[in-house]
């Protein structure tokens, strides 16, 4: 197994909601920290909260111009202003800018993100890439020591992609996706449990800059690797359902022959893969204009190495 | 008693079935839509059934509504205003609607209207009754409900507005116009989702809607029947600080729990600080429409209402 790994300690951290202005549990804890920050307070550090898309959040919608969390690229980070550039690609700029630059040794040490989605995913884990191994063994610690739930791990990164989203500004980060929960809707259980969650990050942290040593371990977690649209019309309307079967069984192995869609006719259409796959994000609103029915995941085993600060 | 019988001066013929008057809830624009390319499912012979999106711009931006709430402003000042460059996109598509499908309080007004809709909320199959003492409607909803049972569907509640509860300008919904307005709401399904099993459910109700109308127009009585509603007495708003902000959430004993009874000393909000505020009212209320995403800027975080009977061709019964 691999020898211990030494990181740096973690002292600027950052709690970002409202990246998506109707993901309502990450907007109202924020707000409510702002107000009373002793909830993010820990011996060895101060997280900051801040609401990362407010005009998205006044009008309740998930972004004016553009997805701010497809945003964080140098292709956007670099740009010049511009006047008729959207209000995301501005902000962007502003939060690399505060809690950057991405890629920066100035860069803080640590970034969440806050969001939730209408699909049933429970409370999801995601971090970019299984070698960040400090969002690993957070994701191990929430797994163990959060309150009992479902915590699966989604890696989003495809391999050699450029990482896009606002936790990418900072040196290590990962999001809290919540759901089910529609877009607009604030429901208690879920604002209970990413504050639960947000709680024991922060336990995490505070013990890691105290020297604990955290040993290795060995995980499952759920590797993305690519997305399915709904069937279409030619004229781009869609001409069927996510099915009743594969509805709300986000992590679920889906096996060829499964039903994926039932056609506004009524006819089944079926998974067509070779291997048995694990759905996420099925049905979730804000896909249907980025043409994803849901995305496919495969599942892996990972060993991760001790770790411990410097 | 006499024979009651729903035969009225006309037999309903005309029917028309709105999708996307709020454009985020999208069960009835992908029925519509549907039936718009493939409509023999709804139609019955001697009835003019036209299924019609009524807010295309909404639809294809997939939100509620672009200036205005469509379903607030069929009331005659909006109808009547003259078409200038600044009316807000809503009333020019209410004076449109109006004038294919009404006009309103007119002759050759529509007969039947269904008016297709989404809640986040867990309330089922729903169906709003506008008028109590509409017979034939009465009749329709007794009819729907007891397919469903029979067929082990679905539970089906009836949600009465009542002229009297809506403050000075009267009903300004979409179908409300109409001689027989019959708005259908299924949730629970989040805007902008389209999920199958709430699309089943609401064709259903319109498939069983139609078979009534239908055999109506051949001429079958039915006989006398007593309806259970649920009649809106009060808006309840969310706790809020001095900022207007929302300072808390629908209790956890009270999210998904509409229609179910709600006594004094009942939990309502939890703050964000964790403490639960109860309901203080001295009688038993019925929640409905709790935590629906659209009523957050109505400043609605759930409806009360009371049971009640109807029986058809009756005065309310208690």
């Amino acid at each position: 197994m691999a020898a211990l790994q030494r990181l740096q300690p973690v002292r600027r951290v950052a709690v970002s909601g409202g990246t998506h202005g109707n993901e309502m549990s990450g907007i109202y804890l924020v707000k409510h920290w702002l107000r009373e920050p002793s909830a993010l307070q820990r011996d060895s550090f101060s997280a900051t909260p801040f609401l990362t898309n407010p005009l998205a959040i006044e009008r309740c919608v998930r972004y004016v111009g553009r997805d701010l969390n497809r945003t964080f690229t140098k292709q956007f980070l670099n740009s010049k202003a511009a006047r008729d550039e959207p209000y995301e690609v501005q902000r962007a700029r502003e939060i690399n800018h505060l809690y950057g630059p991405k890629g920066s040794a100035e860069a803080f040490d640590f970034l969440f993100e806050l969001h939730n989605t209408t699909a049933n995913v429970g409370a999801c884990l995601i971090a970019s890439a299984q070698d960040n191994l400090l969002p690993m063994h957070m994701c191990h610690f929430i797994q163990t020591h959060c309150t009992p739930g479902y915590y699966p791990i989604l890696l989003y990164n495809l391999p050699d992609q450029e990482t896009y989203s606002i936790s990418s500004v900072a040196k290590h980060g990962l999001a809290f996706e919540l759901g089910p929960q529609p877009q607009g809707v604030l429901r208690a259980d879920l604002f209970t449990q990413m504050g639960a969650l947000m709680a024991c990050a922060l336990d995490f942290i505070d013990l890691f800059n105290k020297g604990t040593t955290f040993p290795a371990f060995e995980m499952e977690a759920y590797r993305f690797i690519g997305s399915v649209d709904y069937p279409r019309h030619p004229d781009g309307e869609l001409c069927a359902a996510v099915h009743s079967k594969l509805q709300d069984k986000d992590f679920l192995p889906l096996r060829p022959g499964d039903p994926i869609f039932q056609t506004f006719s009524g006819e089944e259409i079926l998974y067509q893969g070779h291997t048995t796959i694990y759905p996420v994000f099925i049905n979730e609103a804000a896909y249907y204009e980025k043409k994803i029915a849901f995305n496919k995941t495969e599942k892996c085993s990972l060993s991760i190495p001790a770790l411990q600060r410097e | 008693m006499t024979s009651c019988s729903v035969v009225l001066e006309a037999p309903v013929r005309r029917v028309a079935i709105f999708g996307g008057t709020h454009g985020n809830e999208l069960s009835g624009v992908f029925l519509v839509k549907h039936w718009q390319k493939n409509g023999a499912e709804i139609q019955r012979s001697g009835l003019q059934v036209t299924p019609f999106i009524t807010n295309p711009r909404a639809v294809k931006k997939c939100t509620r509504y672009i200036d205005c709430d469509l379903n607030r402003v069929f009331d005659p000042d909006n109808l009547g205003r003259k078409v200038m460059e600044d009316i807000p996109y809503e009333v020019r598509k209410a004076q449109e609607i109006n004038n294919l499908f009404g006009p309103k309080g007119s002759d050759v007004a529509y007969d039947l209207i269904f008016d297709l809709h989404n809640t986040t909320s867990n309330m089922g199959g729903t169906l709003i009754l506008e008028n109590s003492r509409n017979d034939f409607i009465i009749q329709m909803f007794h009819y729907i409900k007891v397919k469903l049972i029979l067929n082990k569907l679905l539970h089906i509640y009836f949600y009465m507005l009542l002229k009297d509860c809506i403050p000075v300008q009267g009903l300004n919904y979409t179908d409300s116009w109409a001689k027989h307005p019959v708005g259908v709401e299924v949730g629970p399904q989040p805007q902008g989702v389209l999920r199958a099993d709430i699309l089943d459910k609401m064709r259903k109700i319109i498939k069983h809607g139609l078979d009534f109308i239908y055999l109506s127009f051949l001429g079958e009585e039915f006989p006398p029947c007593t309806i259970e509603v649920y009649r809106i007495i009060e808006k309840v708003d969310y706790p809020r600080n001095k900022n207007d902000e929302i300072i808390a959430i629908i209790h956890p004993c009270l999210q998904d729990q509409d229609w179910q009874p709600l006594n004094k000393g009942d939990p309502i909000f939890l703050t964000c600080d964790g403490e639960t505020i109860a309901y203080e009212g001295d009688s038993t209320v019925y929640p409905t429409f709790v935590n629906e995403a659209a009523y957050y800027e109505k400043k609605q975080a759930f409806m009360k209402t009371v049971k009640l009977k109807l029986t058809h061709a009756l005065s309310p019964a208690s």
